[in-house]
């Protein structure tokens, strides 16, 4: 079956702002489709709200719209664009959400668009609990009893009778959200009550316990005629009870015999074509009850899912590739294999190495929130390993993570062993090595976790190994080569030893132990490989075979965190695309299986490693680069930035020493000064009293952070010495070394996040000014921003673009920069400087149709600006493009959702218009928290806001809201002569605006903190109630008046859309 | 931990440590790239005379269990792996790999860098080699691998053959609480199996879909098999060359037309001999579980398990009398054909799985319809 000729148009639907549960690993299976279905020669339509993506790159489809993925507004992309065809599959959950809801609003039918992929009957089959029972029911699986539920009553029946303590899944819900494990009658209230309000369809599905049995997935591709194969068997690390997002999974399965293992394909096979997904891949998972071998189907997928990428990564089989072409009409065995470039795609993948993959949490960014692993997704990223042994895969694993703690044993209680062993949570890996340390017996282990004997048989012959002494003068060959062979790393050896990491390199490399390099070739090297997707080992033989030509190692930034995502891998495959254009090698180092950087097709040659001294020092020592290139890929490559430089490696770009002397306080301090450019006036104290010191001296209110963050510690913004004494005293690590940073906080600023690049000429071309919307305080990550700004003067950007251009020069800038600025009452300060890429670079590269990484990797190639484009001074700016920040709030029940000076969004979308308001409204939509058009505002200000909110509540009322506030608010509003009810404070009386918000009474609120640090419980009660209750709440009088604007266009403004081609028409940037 | 030593013909070594008995074993070398089912590969006669490398690089992690056996003990000379459990963790082991292969006698080699041997032995082909945990001298080992007998025309399946004929009864015994295979199908047919080095699993397969099966050994003449009067004839797995089986060959021959014939593997090969077609030796064979298999009846792909050096060569077979039915999209090597006038068709890989996918199971089927439409009056 050839492909299909009777298509000529497909739209693909995106899965929108990277959110726990949905990452980047969509971002990688749209771009893949996008790329496969245009290389068949259709012509593809996109829908993303994401402008970090790749796949919403304006080369990666024909139009790409970055728009709300709501009905109304595809909807208008498909009246518009015409697709014969909508792709359903490649966009994660949202993407198959939207695609349902457009063919249920009859959108696809009235448009005769086709959905390809999997059809509405599969869709619905797999997802809807009962419908999916039924069908497994029929092909005689095994599943786990169950019944579904909409009330709490319905709930207590069911579980009194098959037993505590019972699983409850939310129907519809991204990544669990909103399940757990109730062990009682009370927790089963709590959660049922939680998991039903979450559920779009006001539904749980309450399970029977297979705790602590195996789990495993299977990834099944099926094409149109029925040729169906298993590409990846994966098998949980940890058993039934931790979503598998938030699990370490290994690859191939480890314990399962062949019998075992057939059943699981057989049934993985009858389960797709039960469900009916026709063409593509999917995801099924399987428990395994590891007494009597009793297997039941947990669930399946009906579309590419974050184990499908992690399955392509693994195996070098590219899924949703594969995945588009069958969607239009071909069959597995007409599609060839990459990698062998002989043999079909219609085949198993045999891996001759083992895969671990690795969750990264971050709780610490939720103060209050519980760090305990359940069957909601917690993680923000994972790293996955390479090794040719499990032991090589974990040790390599353990330190792709970053998690800045060493892996020694110190920082463990002995008396935490049992309790951190029987709750799986994010430090359980470590405590399992721990308890092993201390004397703890594998029977033991097991007992308490449940995790199968084979994999603690193996950390604990790691443990063992680690304790077998020797030091760096006595070390042999043999001894060096079994820790290397087993996966520890140099500077794990040099903790044994007493030495430094480069001592034991040296050592080993004196002795001949060096790394080599294996290929991941799907077929177990039966067949020769094509494709250098290479991992490092310490076998016999290399098989990376450097090329002898010009060639530039990229390294990317490791495992999504907040702070750190998608962002910089958009920057890290950008560089890589440049390069290859300007027919230099690339070379991608990353760790992180989501991302696109990471696809073997993405540079010429991919070296999956932790991104750690050790590892790229080992790659450099092969490939011999030209130059290497850190400054995309975040604060990751920038840490191993000198001492590469140190090493002898030749660093392109900026140089390490600028890059570090912006971040040096005292020589950046100084650096101002001659520059005569001003900062907020700042200090940094090493204990209590000279804290306090400083701060009385710079003037309260001042933003304290600490010099080193580790693992994302608190900033804080103190209004009062007591917040620092305490701040101090108990939120902050500090030291000599490692001072803790205090600045004078600007309050009331606007802040201003500027992205420019530079050339060695010393020419400075500034990409964006890009205006906050929220006040100085809150962390640029969270803050919504406009391009171009709205509310800045002329002589105020001339000043930004001076100060930037200067700061560029003085830093000798090639590459990209990022600053932030303050403006108040007409002066603007200085607050931060990154002579790297930024986490804004898609964004502006979007809004301004210019690829900035692309013009930064020529400049670093030694290129001038001037050379790419005519465009001087800053880049134009033809709409309004508005970036907003996506929060995970809902999945840390209890934490207080506030924005801060500490970053907590984990994604970002941004909406375009042709005036501010419509761009706002748009991102807001996309982010999750679509504004009213009409209703009740509730409004309560601190005294300093009031008149603004006067001036609000008055277009409120002209936009046809009735107004409720609280009393002063009330009162001032009152008095400029405008209806408005009174409402009581939380702390007043009943009915109080809590009240008011449950009873859906209010459709938006608009709430500014009293001045100080105080957070009231009232301040708290309000945001709690809102995040539940989807009422979207403003924090910030800036903030609200965006909203009104955006409400006004939403009243006003048609619904439209555009591409990013016909915004920027042609590419502007020349091939060079 | 003892080393152990495994030496090539071509003079490469590799130095490991020895897991397995305290033996030495010379065999063709051969790699598998199968990820599960160590155990059926350790016990399929059709690797006698083989040494065998895993490419899974961790083996033994299940253990060993009664009912995975594919024959009464293991048939591989040695084993090649690159890290070997010595702990068994699943609930139907009852000992580990090591007490299995080390209790039969078997050599084992850990440790060293299986992906380089399999690399080497792709591009230069399968050769002989000497797996031993007893001596650690190189030259001697590389001496004693040249000094090994050829696979080239070997008759290994008349070694692993059942030297008496015997009925057997076992149908697929269930894996675990949730395996879907139902109850034995009622013994219809009369199923005369030729053992040249057979695997239960095949036995098991033809009991299930309905067959009383008679094991005969190797040497059986077609008169003798005829006068057990079969409903069908199955013609074997098995070890080595097809070439020195002229007897066997002969006997097909004789049989073709009297009852319906299925072949698998090397009874494929025989059969390929007994209607005139020409065997050849494959550089490095073809051992796994995940070839892709077509159809060209049903147009339909199947992923298949492997294990053969040896193929037939279709160009060598009649087109007017044969007709080719599978083929291997890897290669295009000849995996499947049958005979356009008589009740006699076979395949190249492995229906019976084990290890393996069960994607060509129907074959089993076919054969029992086969042998309906073809049953005497009775």
């Amino acid at each position: 079956m050839p492909r299909r000729n009777d298509l000529h148009r497909i739209l693909i639907v995106g899965s929108g702002p990277i959110v726990i549960g949905q990452a980047c690993e969509f971002d990688y299976s749209g771009a893949q489709a996008c790329k496969a279905l245009r290389a068949e020669g259709y012509e593809v339509v996109l829908i993303n709200s994401n402008p970090a993506t790749i796949m919403t790159d304006p080369n990666l489809a024909d139009r790409t719209y970055v728009e709300p993925l709501s009905v109304e507004f595809a909807e208008e992309v498909i009246r518009r664009e015409r697709p014969d065809a909508l792709l359903s599959t490649v966009g994660g959950q949202t993407g198959l959400n939207l695609s349902v809801a457009l063919a249920e609003a009859g959108v696809l039918d009235r448009y005769g668009v086709e959905l390809i992929g999997a059809k509405i009957d599969s869709i619905k089959k797999a997802e809807d609990r009962l419908l999916f029972k039924d069908a497994m029911r029929k092909i005689g699986l095994d599943l786990p009893q169950s019944q579904l539920v909409n009330s709490v009553e319905k709930g207590l029946e069911f579980a009194a009778r098959i037993g505590y303590p019972v699983i409850l899944r939310p129907s519809f819900t991204l990544g669990g959200t909103g399940g757990g494990i109730a062990y009682h009658r009370e927790d089963l209230e709590e959660i049922l009550e939680r998991g039903l309000e979450l559920s779009p369809v006001h539904e749980v599905l309450i399970e029977e316990n297979v705790l602590g049995w195996k789990e495993f997935e299977l990834e099944v591709m099926r094409d149109l005629a029925d040729n169906a194969i298993i590409v990846c068997s994966i098998e949980n690390f940890d058993p039934m009870g931790v979503h598998t997002g938030d699990s370490i999974t290994v690859a191939p399965a480890q314990t399962l015999t062949d019998r075992e293992y057939q059943m699981m394909r057989d049934a993985a096979l009858a389960c797709l074509r039960e469900i009916g997904v026709d063409t593509g891949g999917s995801n099924v998972q399987f428990a395994i009850d590891p007494k009597t071998g009793r297997m039941v189907i947990v669930e399946m997928n009906p579309r590419v899912s974050r184990s499908s990428a992690l399955a392509s990564k693994a195996t070098g089989f590219p899924i949703a590739k594969i995945a588009a072409k069958l969607a239009v009409g071909y069959r597995l065995d007409e599609i060839k294999n990459d990698i062998t470039r002989k043999t079909p795609a219609c085949f198993e993948p045999s891996i001759d190495y083992v895969v671990v993959k690795i969750p990264r949490w971050q709780f610490e960014k939720f103060p209050g929130s519980q760090p305990v692993l359940g069957t909601q997704m917690k993680s923000v990223g994972e790293v996955m390993a390479i090794g040719r042994t499990f032991k090589q895969a974990l040790g390599k694993g353990m330190r792709s993570l970053e998690t800045g703690k060493s892996e020694a044993a110190a920082q463990y209680s002995a008396d935490l062993i049992e309790p951190r062993l029987i709750t799986p949570n994010p430090e359980r890996l470590g405590y399992i090595r721990f308890a092993f340390e201390s004397g703890y017996t594998e029977e033991q282990v097991h007992a308490l976790t449940s995790i199968d004997p084979w994999f603690l048989r193996q950390i604990r012959e790691m443990v063992d190994l680690e304790k077998s002494g020797g030091s760096l003068a006595t070390a042999t060959r043999e001894q060096l080569l079994a820790f290397k062979r087993d996966g520890l790393s140099d500077a794990r050896i040099a903790r044994m030893w007493n030495t430094d990491a480069l001592a034991v390199r040296d050592k080993r490399k004196q002795l001949g132990v060096t790394a080599v390099f294996n290929r991941v070739d799907t077929c177990a090297a039966e067949f020769e490989s094509f494709t250098p997707y290479l991992y490092s080992s310490y076998e016999s033989e290399c098989e990376a075979h450097p090329a002898q030509k010009k060639k530039v190692v990229i390294l990317g930034s490791g495992p999504n965190r907040i702070g750190q995502g998608i962002e910089f891998d958009y920057c890290c495959c950008h560089a890589s695309f440049a390069l290859q254009e300007f027919g230099v090698e690339s070379i991608m180092v990353n760790c992180n299986p989501e991302t696109v950087s990471t696809d073997y097709d993405t540079s010429d040659r991919l070296y999956f490693e932790p991104l750690t001294l050790e590892e790229v020092l080992n790659i450099c020592d092969t490939e011999k680069p030209d130059g290497v290139i850190v400054q995309f890929g975040g604060q990751t490559p920038l840490t191993l930035a000198l001492p590469l430089k140190a090493a002898g490696v030749p660093i392109i770009g900026t140089d390490p020493e600028n890059i570090d002397l912006a971040e040096d306080r005292k020589r950046f301090g100084k650096l101002l000064d001659d520059l005569k450019i001003p900062a907020p006036a700042n200090g940094s104290a090493t204990n209590v009293e000279e804290a306090c010191a400083i701060a009385r001296s710079i003037g309260f209110p001042v933003l304290v952070r600490p010099s080193y963050v580790l693992g994302g510690r608190a900033m804080v913004i103190a209004y009062d010495e007591d917040t620092v004494r305490r701040y101090m005293r108990e939120a902050v690590v500090f030291s000599q070394d490692r001072p803790v940073l205090i600045d004078r906080f600007l309050e009331d600023a606007t802040e201003v996040d500027v992205d420019a690049i530079a050339d060695s000429s010393g020419v400075v071309l500034v990409a964006g000014i890009m205006e906050h919307i929220e006040e100085a305080g809150v962390h640029s990550g969270d803050s919504s921003c406009v391009l171009p700004a709205t509310s800045l003067s002329a002589e105020v950007l001339a000043t930004i673009r001076s100060y930037t251009e200067r700061l560029a020069r003085a830093l000798r800038v090639i590459g990209l920069m990022n600053v932030q600025y303050a403006v108040k009452d007409g002066v603007t300060y200085v607050l931060e400087v990154n002579p790297r890429a930024s986490r804004t670079v898609p964004y502006v590269s979007k809004a301004t149709g210019v690829a900035l990484p692309k013009i930064a990797v020529g400049v670093m190639l030694g290129s001038r600006i001037a050379d790419f484009t005519d465009a001087r001074g800053v880049l134009n700016v033809p709409q309004f493009f508005v970036k907003s920040p996506v929060f995970p709030f809902n999945k840390f029940p209890g934490v207080d959702p506030t924005l801060g000076p500490e970053m907590r969004s984990t994604g970002e979308v941004m909406g375009v218009g042709e005036n501010f308001g419509e761009a706002f409204a748009k991102a807001q939509l996309s982010a999750g928290t679509p504004l009213p058009d009409k209703g009740r505002v509730f409004l309560s200000v601190n005294d300093r806001d009031k008149a603004a909110a006067t001036a609000l509540a008055k277009r409120f009322h002209e936009l046809g809201f009735e107004i409720t506030a609280t009393r002063g608010t009330a009162a001032a509003i009152r008095a400029a002569g405008l209806p408005v009810k009174t409402v009581f404070k939380v702390n007043e009386g009943r009915p109080n605006s809590v009240d008011l918000m449950k009873s859906a009474a209010v459709d938006l609120v608009i709430y500014t903190a009293t001045s100080g640090a105080h957070a009231f419980s009232d301040e708290k009660a309000i945001r709690k109630t809102a995040l539940t209750h989807r009422v979207p709440c403003i924090t910030t009088m800036s903030g609200a008046r965006a909203v009104v604007e955006a409400i006004a266009s939403r009243r006003r403004d048609p619904i439209r859309v555009w591409s990013l081609q016909e915004i920027h028409g042609a590419a502007r940037v020349s091939a060079s | 931990m003892n080393p152990a030593v495994l030496a090539l013909e071509d003079g490469t070594v590799f130095e490991g440590m020895s897991f397995g008995a305290p033996a030495e074993r010379a065999g063709e070398v051969v790699f598998n790239t199968a990820i599960t089912g160590y155990q059926e590969i350790f016990t399929d006669p059709s690797y006698a005379g083989q040494i065998v490398v895993l490419t899974n690089p961790e083996i033994g992690n299940y253990g060993a269990n009664d009912s995975d056996n594919e024959a009464a003990k293991p048939h591989i000379e040695g084993l090649v792996v690159r890290e070997f459990s010595l702990l068994a963790s699943n609930w139907r082991a009852d000992q580990t790999a090591r007490q299995f292969l080390a209790g039969n006698n078997v050599p084992v080699i850990a440790g060293i860098d299986t992906r380089a041997l399999v690399r080497h032995l792709r591009s230069r082909g399968v050769m002989r080699g000497v797996l031993s945990a007893t001596t650690t001298d190189a030259s001697v080992l590389i001496e004693r691998a040249k000094n090994s007998p050829s696979m080239s025309g070997l008759d290994l399946a008349t070694r692993v053959s059942t030297r008496e004929r015997y009925e057997w009864l076992k149908p697929v015994e269930p894996c675990s609480p949730s395996d879907l295979e139902g109850e034995a199908a009622d013994p219809r047919f009369h199923v005369v199996a030729y053992d040249f080095g057979i695997k239960r699993n095949i036995l098991r397969r033809l009991r299930q879909c309905g067959c009383r099966l008679t094991v005969v050994p190797a040497g059986t003449t077609a008169e003798e098999t005829l006068a057990l009067k079969p409903d069908g004839i199955f013609l074997s797995n098995g070890p080595g060359d097809p070439e020195p089986l002229e007897f066997q060959a002969a006997q097909v021959r004789k049989l073709i037309g009297r009852a319906p014939i299925f072949g698998i593997c090397l009874g494929h090969q025989i059969l390929g001999l007994a209607l005139g077609a020409k065997t050849y030796k494959l550089k490095f064979g073809h051992r796994g579980a995940n070839h892709p298999v077509l159809n060209k009846i049903t147009g339909k792909v199947e992923i298949t398990s492997h294990n053969h050096g040896f193929a037939v060569d279709p160009d060598s077979l009649d087109a007017g009398k044969i007709e080719i039915t599978h083929t291997n999209l890897n290669d295009g090597t000849l995996e499947g054909y049958r005979h356009r006038e008589y009740p006699v068709f076979c395949v190249q890989y492995h229906p019976e799985a084990a290890p393996g996918p069960h994607d060509s199971r129907y074959l089993f089927e076919d054969f029992v319809k086969l042998m309906e439409q073809h049953a005497p009056a009775k």
